[in-house]
């Protein structure tokens, strides 16, 4: 028999970013018993790196601003993918979920007359991110963790979710360990939210932690749950590319909002030769009105280095390939030119870039003031992922919610930058709320012992394999290596065929993958479990972009160069776990938009 | 390409000692870059936090050559290569296992103190008016990534073991943000005397030292709250007042 403890809730939620400790809040405002587990810290999940801002059309600073606007850039940067409906709740709810993190003791940086700043962002019309210099994702967790803490959630920090529960149809618990001891937990729970993020650590290059898994999606596919649209992965266009040891780390798109430009070794702003017909009308045609544009001159158009972030990463790419690249094969991001613009050009960007300075300052002897970075595509977010209800963010497993980066919808083909805060927020409240309501209105399910017997034997597999098992680092390494080769932003048929049968080689050596040491805080044995995850969602990624035979925001197809397939924007793909537990996919028509939508899309332009 | 050696804590509470590892080294790396190729390489089982990698979220903070530092940011050429680099747990606090320590006190020590009460919102739709220049200084505050590198320095904690009378720098700075906080009306000062342990602060700076955010604790945080604490408590004027004003 194997032991364990039993934690019992109406609600667990899984994943303590934004998402996860909003949706707590929200589950814990009535009498429910509200359980958070999280695989770190409190506190030092994701959201604590997002930088840029939260985005909400607060129209503090540009009144033309709304929430219709909101939607239409969302629809418009997601290539019309997105689900029509999220993009409205998200529009029309994130002012809201915004002011409440001030009640809750956040504090935004300032307007003049004393309201939430705002400021520009790649592919919002008006300014609209809501932001703390740049580090508005630390504000941001800390002060809903700050509140969070209040609210009686009981809160389990470094424990890691390996299987959901089922009884019968309904999701009844979760089946976890705990990191200091590796003693397993059994949560028994009314209903359970997935709040885990995103899936970063299937690729080499990342800017996303060792937490980053896919663990949310992996539990729900195995649970009977849909994922949908996974083949659309944001590569963020700059990551840090040198020295080595940093490349994948994130510089913020807030760079580029205050004025910062990208050039190639030839000193060209190349973004300027390669404007898509989507947003010619809103691009800026000279450096002068790009530049007036990001001081806030509100009859110029954005520079093309505030373009959505698949087609900047693309362009890049290209510079780089056609041998126009930095020398460690990025392009240059120069923020330091505007002394030629603004007096005290260098203490401006200290104060407006903060920690943006002390990253290059710090781990690559850069001073951005003075002299241009070096950047190139790093992985970042993922917009696919578990299939829910627009409204309640239930899956179709009764039970079972998903919110945040972990669930998809609303960012179709492509996220815009700040999307993803106000998505948390605005997605993490729906999920805690209509999780609690499940709770209360359904009663409690047993737990099926022979099944815990099952997962934990599982779990225990890799103390058990002989010593001629891989290393399980060694193994994650690999597949990080074919996923950014072969599944990454350049992709072809042959390339996704091969990632597929590469995958399968992974996944039977995974199965041997051998464990040295016992259970406490051991670090290999965790990265052997993850390796669960990692393996389903990377063929998830290959799956659905072996289906979309076509190029369309963050997608691309080099054997499909554009979206040559005829209604390659109309459908999403959908994959799930079938009979024989093989993945199995399929299209599903996007039902053509409700006439209110498509107005408020025509209006906009 | 280079090698060199880490003296790294292996072990738990009751059981442990320092094991050398040899690496190989290259350009821009860091301490926690070399603790990862020797955790997949060498030492699978090997215990460590982190998270960000960037400086952001303060999860792996360890003594490098008996200094309290973020792994991720404690860059190889800043050290001596030529001996072997000293890499062990934070010493204020119970060792878990190798370089993981138990912090959970810090979370205990936040949960106690009063929270954010803000006055009702200065417009209709429920939103404050606040001035830049009246949140910058606490801006400055709030960057604190909850490392506990202060908390790990701090002669009250890490050599007298205080921690049930003294809250630590980490948390006298959160008092200060939410003290100073422009539209917080809760007042901390009676706990910030007593049970939070102000006073056992001797401003040594140790604290501002490590502060790898470089918030400036003690002359931000730590002296004016210990202003306001005299100034509440024994200030005789205000004594004489108080007595008439009942």
């Amino acid at each position: 028999m194997t032991s364990y403890e039993t934690h019992k809730y109406d609600v667990l939620i899984i994943g303590a970013g934004g998402a996860g400790l909003r949706a707590a809040i929200e589950a814990s405002t009535g009498d429910l018993k509200v359980g958070l587990v999280c695989k770190s810290l409190l506190g030092k999940a994701h959201t604590v790196m997002a930088e840029g801002g939260v985005a909400a059309a607060l129209a503090n600073v540009d009144e033309r601003d709304s929430w219709r606007v909101h939607f239409a850039d969302t629809m418009r940067g997601g290539q019309y993918l997105s689900n029509a409906r999220m993009a409205e709740l998200h529009a029309k709810e994130s002012p809201d979920r915004v002011r409440e993190l001030e009640a809750w003791g956040a504090l935004f940086d300032r307007t003049q007359d004393g309201s939430i700043l705002q400021r520009n962002f790649g592919g919002h019309q008006y300014p609209r991110l809501a932001h703390v210099g740049d580090r508005t994702g630390l504000e941001m967790i800390r002060a809903l963790q700050d509140h969070g803490i209040h609210q009686g959630i009981e809160v389990h920090m470094e424990n890691t979710i390996v299987s959901l529960l089922k009884t019968g149809d309904r999701v009844s618990g979760a089946f976890g360990y705990e990191r200091e001891k590796g003693r397993f937990k059994i949560f028994s729970a009314k209903a359970v939210v997935l709040a885990t993020g995103g899936v970063g650590k299937a690729y080499k290059i990342t800017s996303n932690s060792w937490e980053y898994t896919g663990d949310g999606n992996s539990l729900a596919y195995h649970a009977g749950a849909e994922l949908i649209d996974m083949e659309f992965v944001q590569f963020h266009p700059t990551g840090m590319v040198w020295p080595p040891s940093v490349r994948g780390i994130l510089v913020t798109e807030g760079v580029r909002g205050e004025g910062g430009i990208l050039k190639n070794s030839e000193g060209k702003r190349f973004m300027f030769d390669d404007i898509s017909d989507l947003y010619v009308n809103q691009t800026a045609d000279n450096p002068e009105e790009g530049w007036r544009y990001t001081q806030g001159d509100r009859d110029a158009r954005r520079p093309p280095e505030l373009l959505t972030r698949d087609h900047i990463a693309r362009c890049i790419v290209r510079e780089v390939q056609e041998g126009r690249g930095s020398p460690h094969g990025g392009v240059f991001l120069d923020i330091a030119w505007i002394k030629e613009k603004i007096p005290n050009a260098a203490e401006h960007i200290r104060r407006k870039l903060p920690s943006m300075y002390h990253q290059f300052k710090e781990l690559a002897d850069i001073d951005i003031t003075q002299e241009p970075m070096e950047v190139g595509p790093t992985t970042h977010y993922i917009m696919g992922g578990i299939r829910v209800d627009a409204d309640t963010q239930m899956t179709c497993v009764p039970g079972l919610f998903a919110a945040g980066e972990c669930a998809a919808g609303l960012h179709g083909a492509n996220r815009l930058g700040g999307n993803s805060l106000s998505d948390l927020l605005v997605f993490g409240q729906r999920a805690g709320e209509y999780a609690a309501q499940f709770a209360q209105e359904n009663g409690d399910v047993p737990l099926e012992e022979s099944e815990i017997e099952e997962i934990a034997k599982h779990v225990l597999k890799p103390f058990d394999n002989t010593e001629e098992g891989d290393n399980p680092y060694e193994i994650q390494a690999q597949l990080q290596d074919k996923m950014q080769e072969l599944v990454g932003i350049a992709r072809s048929q042959d390339s996704l065929t091969q990632a597929l049968e590469e995958i399968q080689n992974l996944r039977e050596k995974a199965e041997n993958v051998h464990t040295i040491g016992n259970r406490e805080y051991n670090a290999g044995w965790h990265t052997a479990l993850d390796l669960d995850c990692l393996l389903t969602v990377s063929e998830a990624i290959a799956l659905a972009a072996l289906e979309r035979r076509a190029s369309i925001g963050a997608h691309s197809r080099d054997d499909y160069p554009e979206k040559e397939e005829p209604g390659a924007g109309k459908y999403n793909t959908i994959l799930r776990k079938a009979d024989d537990d093989t993945m199995e996919i399929r299209r599903e028509p996007i039902p053509k938009l409700a006439e209110e939508y498509q107005q408020i899309i025509d209006e906009m332009g | 390409m280079a090698k060199a050696t880490f003296r790294i804590w292996r072990g738990d509470a009751d059981n442990a000692q320092y094991v050398d590892y040899e690496t190989e080294v290259s350009e821009g790396m860091v301490v926690l870059d070399a603790v990862h190729r020797i955790q997949a390489e060498q030492a699978n089982d090997l215990a460590v936090r982190w998270n960000c990698k960037a400086g952001k979220c303060g999860s792996c903070s360890a003594e490098v050559n008996g200094n309290p530092k973020l792994l991720c940011m404690t860059r190889l050429n800043d050290l001596p290569l030529d001996q072997p680099v000293t890499v062990e747990p934070m010493r204020a606090f119970p060792i878990i296992k190798d370089l993981v320590t138990d912090v959970s006190w810090n979370y205990k020590v936040k949960e106690k103190m009063k929270p954010f009460t803000p006055r009702p919102p200065d417009a209709e739709d429920g939103t404050w008016r606040m001035e830049q220049v009246d949140i910058d200084h606490i801006q400055e505050f709030k960057k604190c990534i909850e490392c506990f590198l202060c908390q790990d320095v701090c002669h009250v904690l890490r050599e007298h073991h205080l921690h049930e009378e003294f809250i630590g720098p980490r948390y006298l700075v959160y008092a200060a943000s939410l003290e100073m906080h422009p539209i917080d009306t809760e007042n901390r000062l009676e706990e910030l005397k007593g049970e939070d342990g102000i006073g056992y602060c001797n401003i040594t700076k140790c604290c501002t030292k490590v502060c790898p955010e470089h918030i400036t604790i003690t002359d931000n945080a730590i002296i004016p709250l210990k202003e306001r604490v005299v100034d509440e408590f024994y200030d005789p004027l205000r004594k004489l007042f108080k007595v008439f004003s009942g």
